[in-house]
């Protein structure tokens, strides 16, 4: 008997995960991209969780979506538009390459030329800070030195 | 005296740091996300009717004049905190409201609307939330303001109150009316 449930148990259980989110694929590469794209998507609903990663009911609705349109030969970057087209820039977290991001894109590269630059500059002025020391104050220092 | 001028760099800096970081951390809402909608036709759809299975509703339904569509579940709190101002507008305020019951099971929904009132002229089922996708939609409740054309002009999203009535969606809608001079 103790078997017999607990065998009911194991089946029961197996079930209910499978039911969570199992989608059928025809073959593994659309199976791969499909968990590409959903960890690639943001949850609209969260404020940091990735489609792959939530609970939420958007997120369970988006990943069949997803999974939809890939059945339909949808190309990887068809699949992100249209996520774009309905939920803007929050959906990617890879974000695209226009206007309001080119700060985005290249601010951090701006700014390691930017302390490239400044810290060429100090080097260069303590350098010449040294110099600029030896030739016009060694006498003086050496006076100082010999008074001593 | 003379102020170095080395000294002044750090304090550039320190004012455009100060410049950036309070346009990041603008008190704003973080849920909040910018429709990608406005300006942008209703998207297609095609859903039964909640009240009359056999009828099935289209974009072609609601189109035609100013009109408010009402995305809404019983599940979703918030939307039984905005309904008693949803059935306020549409017995007082003359405009059309239409209801897309989202992720929802209809016999809850009609028992809902039988406890709580049905202020919707029409109620489009959408179980797989199919037409919330095309919407944007990421949450419930949400209110589009739609033209007579059918173009969504004004999105809302949480509870519709009194308050948010009057200053955010009434003025949207005054204006299409006027413009569309059947106000």
């Amino acid at each position: 008997m103790v078997r017999i449930a607990f065998l009911f148990l194991l089946v029961f259980s197996v079930e209910s995960y499978a039911a969570i989110d199992a989608y059928p694929f025809p073959n593994d590469e659309l199976r791969l991209r499909h968990i590409a794209l959903i960890d690639e998507l943001r949850c609209p609903q969260c404020l940091n969780t990735n489609l792959a990663g939530s609970d939420s009911m958007i997120a369970k609705d988006l990943r069949r979506e997803v999974h939809r349109l890939l059945l339909e030969g949808k190309t990887d970057d068809e699949i992100l538009d249209y996520m774009y087209q309905r939920y803007g820039d929050f959906i990617l977290y890879k974000p695209r390459l226009q206007g309001g991001t080119l700060v985005l894109w290249f601010g951090p590269v701006f700014l390691l030329l930017l302390a490239f630059a400044v810290l060429f500059r100090l080097l260069r002025g303590s350098k010449a800070l040294e110099t600029e020391l030896s030739e016009a104050d060694s006498r003086r220092l050496e006076q100082l030195v010999k008074r001593k | 005296m003379s102020i170095n001028k080395n000294l002044l760099i750090p304090l550039t800096a320190f004012v455009l740091l100060v410049i950036v970081l309070a346009f990041g951390f603008r008190l704003e809402d973080p849920h909040y996300l910018p429709s990608e909608l406005i300006n942008r036709p209703f998207p297609e759809f095609s859903l039964q009717d909640l009240h009359d299975p056999d009828r099935t509703l289209t974009v072609a339904d609601i189109k035609g004049k100013v009109s408010l569509v009402n995305v809404w579940a019983t599940w979703c709190p918030n939307c039984l905190v905005e309904h008693p101002e949803l059935i306020r507008i549409s017995q007082e305020e003359g405009i059309a409201l239409y209801g897309v019951n989202y992720n929802d099971v209809s016999s809850k929904a009609i028992a809902w609307l039988e406890r709580h009132g049905n202020p919707y002229r029409l109620n489009m089922v959408d179980s797989s939330g199919t037409l919330a996708i095309d919407l944007g939609v990421y949450g419930a409740p949400e209110t589009f303001v739609l033209d007579e054309q059918g173009v969504i002009q004004y999105r809302h999203v949480g509870a519709v109150t009194r308050r948010v009535w009057k200053s955010k969606i009434l003025p949207v809608v005054e204006l299409l009316q006027t413009q569309s001079g059947d106000g």
